[in-house]
């Protein structure tokens, strides 16, 4: 079990008081807080141990460049890639995606071939397909969710028969609803048609371990700032074949084995991906994210997540008005609701007078509030840190919330 | 509990809220315009009928969004009714200084009827809210047949 005073204790913000209220934090789906470790890494690179990476011969080059490689180390362990090199250093997963569109959408992808993104994805896995189908001759499909809020593998399949898809990109979890995907099924079923998978592990390798060679994934992305790390820093992993076939996307230092005026050469991936000055501190505070993660242990991480989420379905459930979005049986801790009688901003008002922040309005997932039939929701989102008196005091604020109103 | 927000969801926003007096659309108009934000969710569309010396005759609006949005449109309608294009504009800029600042300068007679959300500047959150029916307004004035938005760092 994990030690939820301990844990807090770990994170400074916590302690913060919000209008004289103790900070009830419930939007860590939107962004987490981050543990002492990780701002202490940060900070003692800076104080102690910085310089320009990959090119400097003095002794404080190689150090940081140590340190910055050790968060590659670090990711390829997270995630067990089977080779370091896999791992490409982004600035989030919008980042990564747009690499993806990019290097394998224009660089291998033809004309005439398909992508297939689900109605349930955040707009960074919408928006840099539909620039690549109008850019690049790209059809563009969009696999449906049941009603509730499941990838719809019948449907899904059906999309990929003509043989015509070459990448799949999904979510493996949902920044809406919760709902995780049945990762290795995608896999089985686009492999069995010739796709190559793609997911957006954004939420999920916050609540789950994650090893993308039993998933049987050929991409996966994460950013660091929802996973207890720095913003300015994400992650592309990668098949080696895939990426060593993709050509860069941006060029510049750092990604070049040789440069003339007449033509240059590409370095070796992941340098090949990586080019200028990339987010030294930040990769050093990611790798103290990760390694404050795995001392956690991602066995005591989802059992806690697991037991805040069944707490919070059976109180919010029992909110009078109260609509929790999505009923999917895998599913973890980001529980969208909707208040009758209660527009989501005024209810996210009324709750950050408590001190308690949600997240209110579309979640950057436009499409699948029309495809549930809503303009906006309110959303509670739960991290390590997270307590079930955190999620009493939301449910019996909602309570209130809904007599306020009615 | 929530003693400390009735400044901003007072008597009038709630009873508004509840039940709008002006929520409808006008089947004869002279102008129509859209607002739209998406960020938060909120949609309002407004209809205005001009008087023949060009006044504000009737206003209508359609609004799906929060108690702010809705209610912002709603009293609006009452304050700018026989009200010039011009004297509206002037209005909507007493307004948004009112919900941006909380200090109303001139605060005449013709904004009395936008009190009730004179606290909305202590919520900034919110004061693109209470923007968004304005918005639509003038830009139906205007003739601007996009819809017309107050998120994105402009209120």
């Amino acid at each position: 079990m994990i030690d939820l005073a301990r844990i807090r204790a770990d994170f400074p913000i916590l302690g913060e008081t919000i209008r004289g209220k103790p900070l009830v934090f419930l939007d860590s789906a939107a962004s987490a807080q981050k543990p002492r470790p990780v701002i202490a890494a940060m900070v003692h690179a800076m104080e102690h141990q910085y310089a320009n990476i990959h090119r400097g011969l003095h002794w404080m080059s190689e150090r940081t460049t140590e340190a910055y490689e050790q968060a590659r180390d670090a990711v390829a362990t997270l995630i067990n890639a089977n080779d370091r090199h896999e791992i490409i250093f982004t600035g989030n997963s919008t980042g990564a995606i747009n690499l993806l569109a990019h290097s394998y959408g224009r660089g291998i992808m033809k004309p005439g071939q398909a992508v297939v993104i689900s109605e349930m994805e955040h707009h960074s896995n919408i928006v840099p397909w539909q620039m690549l189908r109008d850019q690049h001759g790209i059809e563009l499909r969009i696999a449906p969710i049941t009603d509730a809020g499941e990838l719809d593998l019948n449907a899904f399949e059906a999309l990929l028969s003509d043989g015509r898809v070459g990448l799949v990109s999904i979510t493996h979890m949902s920044n809406v609803l919760g709902t995780y995907t049945p990762a290795e099924r995608i896999c089985q079923i686009s492999h069995a048609h010739g796709a190559k998978v793609m997911f957006d592990g954004s939420q999920a390798i916050v609540h789950r371990r994650i090893d993308v060679q039993a998933l049987g994934a050929d991409f996966y992305c994460f950013t660091g700032h929802k996973l207890y790390g720095p913003t300015g820093i994400g992650v592309l992993w990668g098949k080696r074949e895939l990426l060593n076939a993709m050509p860069p996307f941006m060029g510049g230092g750092d990604m070049i084995s040789s440069v003339s005026f007449e033509a240059s050469k590409w370095a070796e991936v992941p340098h090949k991906f990586e080019a200028g000055t990339p987010a030294i501190i930040e990769g050093i505070g990611l790798k103290a994210a990760i390694d404050y993660v795995q001392a956690v242990g991602y066995d005591a991480i989802a059992a806690h997540e697991a037991a805040l989420t069944d707490h919070a379905l059976a109180r919010l459930g029992n909110v009078e008005g109260l609509t929790i979005l999505g009923r999917a049986q895998d599913r973890g801790g980001v529980i969208s609701f909707t208040l009758a009688g209660a527009h989501p901003h005024d209810v996210a008002t009324l709750l950050d007078r408590q001190g308690i922040a949600v997240r209110a309005g579309h979640h950057c997932a436009e499409p699948l509030m029309r495809r549930l039939g809503v303009d906006s929701t309110a959303r509670a989102s739960f991290g390590i840190y997270t307590t079930p008196g955190e999620i009493d005091a939301l449910a019996d604020t909602l309570e209130k919330i809904r007599e306020f109103f009615t | 509990m929530f003693d400390g927000v009735r400044d901003l969801y007072n008597k009038t926003i709630l009873e508004r809220g509840r039940k709008p007096l002006h929520m409808r659309a006008l089947a004869d108009y002279d102008a129509t315009a859209k607002g739209d934000n998406p960020m938060c969710g909120d949609r309002v569309e407004v209809w205005v009928k001009l008087a023949e010396s060009g006044v504000i005759a009737e206003t209508g609006y359609k609004a799906r969004g929060c108690e702010i949005s809705v209610v912002s449109a709603d009293l609006m309608v009452e304050a700018v009714a026989g009200h010039s294009p011009a004297a509206t504009r002037a209005l909507f800029s007493s307004f948004r200084q009112m919900v941006e600042t909380g200090i109303c300068a001139d605060c005449a007679k013709a904004l009395q009827p936008l009190q009730p959300l004179s606290a909305v500047h202590k919520y900034k959150s919110r004061i693109k809210c209470a923007t968004l029916p304005w918005h639509a307004l003038i830009a139906a004035l205007d003739g601007t047949t996009a819809s017309v938005s107050s998120e994105g760092g402009s209120t």
